[in-house]
């Protein structure tokens, strides 16, 4: 139904992938999501009329990508499903700054155009970073991570139980809109009314925490203390400190060095 | 209304993480000194919850389009602002992660935006006092919902705006933007508020108790030391960003050929047609890169 389907086959994907073995999915969370974070930093920090110095940062997802076994194709299609609200904002740069500020030949191009353009390939940097880090590291990585970072254990864990539930709680919502649907004879469809889905909110929730209470009672059985431990040793390796050395100090070039402007003025003046 | 990584700048990101941050680690803390770990599993089940009921899209009367509930305000009606908070900043974690829904950088000012407003200001300083203590289900608590679901969309959608603004990098005039997102907000406002209210009611009359508020909420200095540290943060970025200029105004003046109006001629062609002929060299260079690694991964593989 509508988006239930979506959301399971969205994170069923991801999760399936981030279990592969690939010399990506080696690496320590903990290095993976820092150097993400510097790799978003790096790219947001790039004044607004900037488009040919970003494109040498697409080199970090496109190789994440490739060597983690990431087809290119899911990560472009996250892209364009999440992009309407950065497309919305975005589109009215060029509305608004029309003083031209690059002629390609005789053809004046805007600032306006300019910044929506660096908007759209920002934001296609950054969301298949995040992808790319998800599928390579799995939830559980990322969590761990989090806590050895020094996120309250609590918040850890807490994410752990939301993940596990979210697929029963999915299909639970959607075997309550199918019932739904089969006893409104057509009312009403394709969706509820506000009535309706009230009540329907309503007897999920007690539902849940019905589920929550025995969910609760089978881990105090188990000897759920509330923390979460688990046999995994995670250390950093030579190769991790390794990666993230290369990575941070190449997005440190490549945030101050043009290489697009240079080998095009390389390849431009040559021409002549 | 999810933010994204695109339209802000590190120094906002940095300032919205810093301020988040501090309300989970406030929060953690408060659950963890007034219940028993009992809440842990409880309020992740619970968190769950949120993302099953924004499946749930129902008809918005009077427009024809269809919509899905937040769930802050109700998690907090039911569970307390700290339970509720912890509740929605995880649920946005994962959104954040696996949909990809706003990005890591935003993710401090979604936790913000679609988070603390409803758990921490329209909770505790509109729907309590207008209720009071009393668990009734009549016009009062319907009048309440709505008048905190209202308002915390409200300051959730001037958040956006001003998140916007700081960053610089949309160009939408301030007035522009706010007088787009404000009434879109109040009718989702009043939708969420209705949808909220009769959830409420009808959990109520299945005989559901909520967890009182703990009493002698430290606001005050939760409040202050938010402000403090997400100002120190943002302060710290920016004072960074502006050190910082040299290779950034040296890499402008190669993309646009020198700033202010471009003159036709020979030398202002190359100059301006260079960083396009470089930029799809790099990307070709870089896809091509990509292919032929993940060729070998499989071939290893």
């Amino acid at each position: 139904m509508l988006k239930a389907g979506h959301l399971n086959f969205d994170i069923t994907a991801l999760d399936r992938l981030s279990c592969a073995e690939s010399p990506a999915h080696r690496l320590d969370a903990r290095v993976k999501l820092l150097t993400a974070v510097a790799f978003i930093v790096c790219v947001v920090s790039f004044p607004k009329h900037e488009v040919s110095g970003l494109m040498q940062f697409f080199l970090y997802p496109v190789m994440m990508a490739a060597v983690g076994g990431i087809p290119f194709g899911l990560v472009a299609r996250k892209v364009i499903v999440v992009s309407p609200f950065a497309l919305m904002v975005g589109a009215f740069n060029p509305f608004f700054d029309t003083a031209p500020a690059v002629s390609i030949g005789s053809v004046a191009i805007s600032g306006g155009w300019l910044s929506f353009a660096s908007i759209m390939i920002r934001f296609a940097l950054t969301v298949s970073t995040a992808v790319i880090l998800i599928s390579t590291t799995s939830f559980h990585g990322v969590c761990r991570a989090l806590e050895q970072l020094g996120a309250p254990a609590a918040f850890a864990t807490q994410l752990l139980v939301l993940y596990r539930y979210l697929f029963v709680l999915g299909d639970e919502s959607r075997r309550m809109l199918r019932a739904f649907e089969a006893r409104s004879f057509g009312e009403g469809a394709p969706t509820p009314g506000m009535k309706t889905v009230s009540h329907l909110i309503g007897a999920l929730f007690l539902r849940t925490v019905s589920r929550a209470g025995r969910i609760h009672a089978a881990m105090t059985a188990r000897g759920f203390d509330g923390e979460m431990r688990t046999m995994r040793q995670d250390r950093i390796r030579l190769s991790d400190a390794l990666f993230a050395a290369l990575a941070i100090s190449a997005f440190v070039v490549m945030r101050t060095m043009n290489i697009a402007a240079i080998a095009g003025s390389l390849v431009t003046e040559g021409a002549r | 209304m999810h933010m994204a990584d695109a339209l802000i700048s590190p120094a906002v990101g940095g300032a919205f993480w810093a301020a988040s941050l501090s309300a989970i680690a406030y929060s953690s803390r408060k659950l963890k000194r007034e219940t028993d770990e009992k809440l842990v599993p409880l309020t992740g089940v619970l968190a769950a919850f949120v993302f099953a009921a924004q499946m749930i899209n129902f008809t918005i009367p009077g427009t024809g389009s269809s919509g899905h509930i937040g769930g802050g305000l109700l998690l907090a009606i039911l569970l307390g602002p700290h339970a509720a908070f912890i509740a929605m900043a995880s649920v946005l974690v994962v959104q954040a992660l696996f949909f990809a829904d706003g990005g890591l950088l935003a993710l401090g000012c979604n936790i913000w935006n679609l988070g603390f407003y409803s758990c921490f200001v329209a909770y505790p300083l509109i729907y309590r006092p207008i209720t009071g203590n009393a668990a009734g289900n009549g016009r009062k608590h319907v009048f309440a919902a709505v008048v905190s679901a209202i308002a915390a969309l409200q300051l959730g959608a001037f958040s956006v705006v001003l998140q916007t603004m700081f960053s610089g990098v949309s160009e939408l005039p301030f007035k522009v933007f706010f007088s787009f997102m404000q009434p879109v907000h109040l009718a989702i406002g009043i939708v969420e508020g209705a949808v909220t209210a009769g959830a409420v009611a009808y959990i109520r009359k299945a005989g559901w108790h909520e967890n009182s508020l703990p009493a002698g909420l430290a606001y005050k200095r939760l409040a202050w030391g938010i402000i403090a540290v997400a100002l120190f943060t943002g302060g710290a970025l920016s004072w960074f960003a502006s050190t910082l200029p040299d290779g950034l105004e040296w890499s402008i003046e190669r993309t646009t050929g020198g700033s202010g109006p471009a003159a036709s001629g020979a030398g202002e062609l190359a100059a301006s047609t260079a960083p396009i002929v470089g930029g799809a060299i790099v990307l070709g260079a870089i896809l091509a890169a990509g292919f032929l690694v993940s060729m070998l991964m499989k071939k290893n593989a």
